[in-house]
Protein backbone atom coordinates (compact mmCIF):
# COMPACT_ATOMS: atom_id res chain seq x y z
CA UNK A 1 0.00 0.00 0.00
CA UNK A 2 1.68 3.17 -1.20
CA UNK A 3 -0.34 5.86 0.34
CA UNK A 4 1.13 9.16 1.54
CA UNK A 5 0.30 8.57 5.16
CA UNK A 6 -1.91 6.69 7.52
CA UNK A 7 -3.87 9.84 8.25
CA UNK A 8 -4.55 10.34 4.55
CA UNK A 9 -5.79 6.75 4.20
CA UNK A 10 -8.07 7.34 7.16
CA UNK A 11 -9.35 10.59 5.68
CA UNK A 12 -10.23 8.80 2.44
CA UNK A 13 -12.15 6.15 4.37
CA UNK A 14 -14.00 8.80 6.35
CA UNK A 15 -15.03 10.74 3.25
CA UNK A 16 -16.27 7.56 1.58
CA UNK A 17 -18.16 6.70 4.77
CA UNK A 18 -20.05 9.98 4.51
CA UNK A 19 -17.95 12.64 6.24
CA UNK A 20 -17.85 14.58 3.02
CA UNK A 21 -16.58 17.86 4.50
CA UNK A 22 -13.25 16.15 5.19
CA UNK A 23 -12.71 16.12 1.44
CA UNK A 24 -11.49 19.73 1.75
CA UNK A 25 -8.72 18.56 4.05
CA UNK A 26 -7.83 15.70 1.74
CA UNK A 27 -7.36 17.97 -1.28
CA UNK A 28 -5.62 20.92 0.37
CA UNK A 29 -2.01 19.59 0.21
CA UNK A 30 -2.28 19.05 -3.55
CA UNK A 31 -3.80 22.33 -4.73
CA UNK A 32 -0.60 23.73 -6.17
CA UNK A 33 0.42 20.50 -7.89
CA UNK A 34 -2.99 20.15 -9.51
CA UNK A 35 -2.90 23.73 -10.76
CA UNK A 36 0.57 23.25 -12.25
CA UNK A 37 -0.55 20.04 -13.94
CA UNK A 38 -3.54 21.72 -15.56
CA UNK A 39 -1.53 24.82 -16.46
CA UNK A 40 1.18 22.71 -18.09
CA UNK A 41 -1.42 21.49 -20.57
CA UNK A 42 -3.69 24.52 -20.98
CA UNK A 43 -1.20 27.37 -20.48
CA UNK A 44 -3.97 29.68 -19.34
CA UNK A 45 -4.72 30.55 -15.71
CA UNK A 46 -8.52 30.64 -15.90
CA UNK A 47 -8.75 27.45 -17.95
CA UNK A 48 -6.34 25.66 -15.62
CA UNK A 49 -8.36 26.72 -12.59
CA UNK A 50 -11.62 25.50 -14.15
CA UNK A 51 -9.98 22.19 -15.06
CA UNK A 52 -8.74 21.67 -11.51
CA UNK A 53 -12.18 22.36 -10.05
CA UNK A 54 -13.79 19.87 -12.39
CA UNK A 55 -11.07 17.28 -11.80
CA UNK A 56 -11.36 17.58 -8.04
CA UNK A 57 -15.12 17.03 -8.20
CA UNK A 58 -14.54 13.97 -10.38
CA UNK A 59 -12.04 12.70 -7.82
CA UNK A 60 -14.68 13.12 -5.12
CA UNK A 61 -17.33 11.27 -7.11
CA UNK A 62 -14.93 8.44 -7.89
CA UNK A 63 -13.14 8.32 -4.56
CA UNK A 64 -14.50 4.85 -3.77
CA UNK A 65 -12.66 3.60 -6.86
CA UNK A 66 -9.29 4.69 -5.49
CA UNK A 67 -7.58 1.45 -4.58
CA UNK A 68 -4.33 2.72 -3.08
CA UNK A 69 -2.24 0.74 -5.54
CA UNK A 70 -1.14 4.23 -6.58
CA UNK A 71 -0.36 7.23 -4.45
CA UNK A 72 -3.36 9.45 -3.90
CA UNK A 73 -1.37 12.40 -5.28
CA UNK A 74 -0.58 10.64 -8.56
CA UNK A 75 -4.20 9.50 -8.86
CA UNK A 76 -5.35 13.11 -8.48
CA UNK A 77 -2.75 14.39 -10.92
CA UNK A 78 -3.76 11.78 -13.44
CA UNK A 79 -7.43 12.83 -13.23
CA UNK A 80 -6.43 16.49 -13.56
CA UNK A 81 -4.22 15.78 -16.55
CA UNK A 82 -7.05 13.93 -18.30
CA UNK A 83 -9.47 16.75 -17.59
CA UNK A 84 -7.04 19.38 -18.88
CA UNK A 85 -6.28 17.40 -22.03
CA UNK A 86 -9.99 16.80 -22.63
CA UNK A 87 -10.63 20.54 -22.39
CA UNK A 88 -7.77 21.36 -24.70
CA UNK A 89 -9.02 18.85 -27.25
CA UNK A 90 -12.54 20.24 -27.01
CA UNK A 91 -11.34 23.82 -27.35
CA UNK A 92 -9.13 23.15 -30.31
CA UNK A 93 -11.38 20.62 -31.94
CA UNK A 94 -8.39 18.77 -33.27
CA UNK A 95 -6.53 15.61 -32.50
CA UNK A 96 -3.27 16.18 -30.73
CA UNK A 97 -0.35 14.01 -29.93
CA UNK A 98 -0.78 11.23 -27.40
CA UNK A 99 1.33 11.57 -24.29
CA UNK A 100 2.65 8.11 -24.92
CA UNK A 101 3.61 8.55 -28.55
CA UNK A 102 7.32 8.01 -29.09
CA UNK A 103 9.31 11.23 -29.06
CA UNK A 104 10.98 12.12 -32.30
CA UNK A 105 14.62 11.24 -32.62
CA UNK A 106 16.57 14.40 -32.16
CA UNK A 107 19.89 15.35 -30.71
CA UNK A 108 19.78 18.27 -28.34
CA UNK A 109 22.77 20.50 -28.22
CA UNK A 110 22.90 22.83 -25.23
CA UNK A 111 23.87 26.47 -25.28
CA UNK A 112 27.63 26.24 -25.12
CA UNK A 113 29.13 28.50 -22.49
CA UNK A 114 32.67 28.84 -21.25
CA UNK A 115 31.55 29.75 -17.77
CA UNK A 116 28.37 30.18 -15.78
CA UNK A 117 27.92 32.66 -13.00
CA UNK A 118 25.05 31.60 -10.83
CA UNK A 119 21.85 33.61 -11.20
CA UNK A 120 20.71 34.13 -7.61
CA UNK A 121 17.08 33.66 -6.62
CA UNK A 122 16.93 37.41 -5.90
CA UNK A 123 16.77 37.87 -9.66
CA UNK A 124 13.23 36.49 -9.46
CA UNK A 125 12.15 39.73 -7.84
CA UNK A 126 12.20 41.06 -11.41
CA UNK A 127 9.01 40.40 -13.33
CA UNK A 128 10.87 40.19 -16.64
CA UNK A 129 13.02 37.34 -15.31
CA UNK A 130 10.01 35.42 -13.97
CA UNK A 131 8.18 35.93 -17.25
CA UNK A 132 11.21 34.73 -19.20
CA UNK A 133 11.15 31.46 -17.28
CA UNK A 134 7.38 31.01 -17.62
CA UNK A 135 7.54 31.66 -21.37
CA UNK A 136 10.39 29.21 -21.86
CA UNK A 137 8.50 26.42 -20.08
CA UNK A 138 5.25 27.28 -21.87
CA UNK A 139 6.99 27.01 -25.24
CA UNK A 140 8.26 23.49 -24.65
CA UNK A 141 6.41 20.91 -26.76
CA UNK A 142 3.59 19.42 -24.70
CA UNK A 143 5.08 15.95 -24.35
CA UNK A 144 8.13 17.48 -22.67
CA UNK A 145 6.26 20.22 -20.81
CA UNK A 146 3.97 17.92 -18.83
CA UNK A 147 6.88 15.72 -17.77
CA UNK A 148 8.94 18.73 -16.76
CA UNK A 149 6.02 20.16 -14.78
CA UNK A 150 5.39 16.92 -12.90
CA UNK A 151 9.03 16.23 -12.09
CA UNK A 152 10.67 19.63 -11.72
CA UNK A 153 7.80 21.97 -10.79
CA UNK A 154 5.58 19.66 -8.74
CA UNK A 155 8.43 17.65 -7.27
CA UNK A 156 7.25 14.13 -8.13
CA UNK A 157 10.02 11.58 -8.46
CA UNK A 158 10.60 9.78 -11.76
CA UNK A 159 8.46 6.76 -10.81
CA UNK A 160 5.57 8.90 -9.61
CA UNK A 161 5.79 11.00 -12.77
CA UNK A 162 5.64 7.86 -14.89
CA UNK A 163 2.61 6.61 -12.98
CA UNK A 164 0.75 9.94 -13.04
CA UNK A 165 1.32 10.41 -16.77
CA UNK A 166 0.95 6.72 -17.73
CA UNK A 167 4.43 6.64 -19.21
CA UNK A 168 7.34 4.27 -18.83
CA UNK A 169 10.15 5.33 -16.53
CA UNK A 170 12.57 5.42 -19.44
CA UNK A 171 10.23 7.71 -21.42
CA UNK A 172 10.06 10.04 -18.46
CA UNK A 173 13.85 10.15 -18.21
CA UNK A 174 14.30 10.85 -21.92
CA UNK A 175 11.64 13.56 -22.03
CA UNK A 176 12.82 15.15 -18.82
CA UNK A 177 16.36 15.32 -20.15
CA UNK A 178 15.22 16.89 -23.38
CA UNK A 179 12.98 19.40 -21.60
CA UNK A 180 15.83 20.45 -19.33
CA UNK A 181 18.28 20.80 -22.19
CA UNK A 182 15.78 22.78 -24.28
CA UNK A 183 15.29 25.14 -21.36
CA UNK A 184 19.04 25.50 -20.92
CA UNK A 185 19.50 26.29 -24.59
CA UNK A 186 16.78 28.91 -24.54
CA UNK A 187 17.35 30.41 -21.11
CA UNK A 188 21.08 30.33 -20.45
CA UNK A 189 21.97 33.03 -23.02
CA UNK A 190 18.93 35.12 -22.05
CA UNK A 191 19.62 34.97 -18.35
CA UNK A 192 23.26 35.72 -18.91
CA UNK A 193 22.52 38.91 -20.80
CA UNK A 194 19.39 40.01 -18.92
CA UNK A 195 20.49 39.41 -15.36
CA UNK A 196 24.08 40.43 -15.89
CA UNK A 197 23.33 43.46 -18.06
CA UNK A 198 24.32 46.74 -16.44
CA UNK A 199 21.42 48.97 -15.54
CA UNK A 200 20.76 51.57 -18.16
CA UNK A 201 20.68 54.33 -15.57
CA UNK A 202 23.18 53.23 -12.93
CA UNK A 203 22.80 56.47 -10.99
CA UNK A 204 19.26 55.54 -9.91
CA UNK B 1 36.44 4.80 -21.76
CA UNK B 2 36.82 8.53 -22.27
CA UNK B 3 33.61 10.47 -22.80
CA UNK B 4 33.43 13.35 -25.23
CA UNK B 5 31.33 16.45 -24.56
CA UNK B 6 28.30 15.28 -26.58
CA UNK B 7 28.11 12.09 -24.54
CA UNK B 8 28.38 14.02 -21.30
CA UNK B 9 25.52 16.32 -22.36
CA UNK B 10 23.34 13.24 -22.82
CA UNK B 11 24.00 12.26 -19.20
CA UNK B 12 23.50 15.63 -17.55
CA UNK B 13 19.90 15.12 -16.48
CA UNK B 14 20.56 11.76 -14.86
CA UNK B 15 23.78 13.12 -13.36
CA UNK B 16 21.77 15.84 -11.64
CA UNK B 17 19.20 13.29 -10.43
CA UNK B 18 22.01 10.98 -9.29
CA UNK B 19 20.58 8.01 -11.19
CA UNK B 20 23.61 7.12 -13.32
CA UNK B 21 25.47 3.86 -12.91
CA UNK B 22 28.47 4.36 -10.68
CA UNK B 23 30.95 3.73 -13.50
CA UNK B 24 29.28 6.19 -15.88
CA UNK B 25 28.93 8.75 -13.14
CA UNK B 26 32.65 8.50 -12.46
CA UNK B 27 33.45 9.04 -16.15
CA UNK B 28 31.17 12.05 -16.31
CA UNK B 29 32.67 13.42 -13.11
CA UNK B 30 36.19 13.03 -14.52
CA UNK B 31 35.21 14.81 -17.73
CA UNK B 32 33.54 17.64 -15.83
CA UNK B 33 36.66 18.24 -13.78
CA UNK B 34 38.66 19.03 -16.89
CA UNK B 35 36.05 20.55 -19.22
CA UNK B 36 34.96 24.13 -18.59
CA UNK B 37 32.24 23.97 -21.23
CA UNK B 38 30.49 20.91 -19.81
CA UNK B 39 30.85 22.28 -16.29
CA UNK B 40 29.19 25.49 -17.39
CA UNK B 41 26.39 23.56 -19.11
CA UNK B 42 25.82 21.48 -15.99
CA UNK B 43 25.85 24.52 -13.69
CA UNK B 44 23.47 26.44 -15.94
CA UNK B 45 20.98 23.54 -16.13
CA UNK B 46 21.11 23.15 -12.36
CA UNK B 47 20.66 26.89 -11.84
CA UNK B 48 17.71 27.04 -14.27
CA UNK B 49 15.97 24.14 -12.51
CA UNK B 50 16.26 25.90 -9.16
CA UNK B 51 14.92 29.15 -10.59
CA UNK B 52 11.95 27.60 -12.42
CA UNK B 53 10.93 25.58 -9.35
CA UNK B 54 10.73 28.73 -7.23
CA UNK B 55 7.13 29.39 -6.18
CA UNK B 56 7.41 33.00 -7.36
CA UNK B 57 7.70 31.89 -11.00
CA UNK B 58 4.52 29.86 -11.44
CA UNK B 59 2.14 31.60 -9.05
CA UNK B 60 -1.34 30.43 -8.20
CA UNK B 61 -4.05 32.88 -9.30
CA UNK B 62 -5.20 35.13 -6.46
CA UNK B 63 -8.18 33.51 -4.74
CA UNK B 64 -7.60 30.15 -6.44
CA UNK B 65 -7.82 28.09 -3.25
CA UNK B 66 -10.89 29.90 -1.92
CA UNK B 67 -12.73 29.44 -5.22
CA UNK B 68 -11.78 25.76 -5.36
CA UNK B 69 -13.14 25.08 -1.88
CA UNK B 70 -16.27 27.14 -2.53
CA UNK B 71 -16.93 25.03 -5.61
CA UNK B 72 -16.41 21.85 -3.57
CA UNK B 73 -18.83 23.17 -0.95
CA UNK B 74 -21.47 23.97 -3.56
CA UNK B 75 -21.11 20.47 -4.93
CA UNK B 76 -21.18 18.74 -1.54
CA UNK B 77 -24.30 20.62 -0.56
CA UNK B 78 -26.07 19.50 -3.71
CA UNK B 79 -24.82 15.97 -3.83
CA UNK B 80 -23.58 13.99 -0.85
CA UNK B 81 -21.35 11.11 -1.82
CA UNK B 82 -23.33 7.95 -2.44
CA UNK B 83 -21.97 4.83 -0.77
CA UNK B 84 -20.09 2.56 -3.15
CA UNK B 85 -22.09 -0.36 -4.55
CA UNK B 86 -21.83 -3.60 -2.56
CA UNK B 87 -20.13 -5.38 -5.47
CA UNK B 88 -17.14 -3.00 -5.32
CA UNK B 89 -16.04 -4.63 -2.06
CA UNK B 90 -15.48 -7.97 -3.72
CA UNK B 91 -12.47 -6.92 -5.86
Amino acid sequence: MEIESESEARLIEQVIAGESQLFHQLIRPYERRLYLTAFSVLRNEADAEDAVQEAVLKAYINLHQFRADARFSTWLISITLNEARYRLRKAKGVYFESLDSPPEEQTFTPAVLVDWREVPSEALDRLEVRQMLVDAVAELPEIYRVVFAARDLEGLDVNETAQALSLTVSSVKVRLHRARMMLQKRLAPLLKTTVRAPRRFPWF
Amino acid sequence: MVLDCAHVWEQISEYLDDTLDAAVREEVQRHLESCEICSAVLDSVHNILILTADDRVFQLPVGYSARLHARIDDFLNQRPLEPPPESSNSG
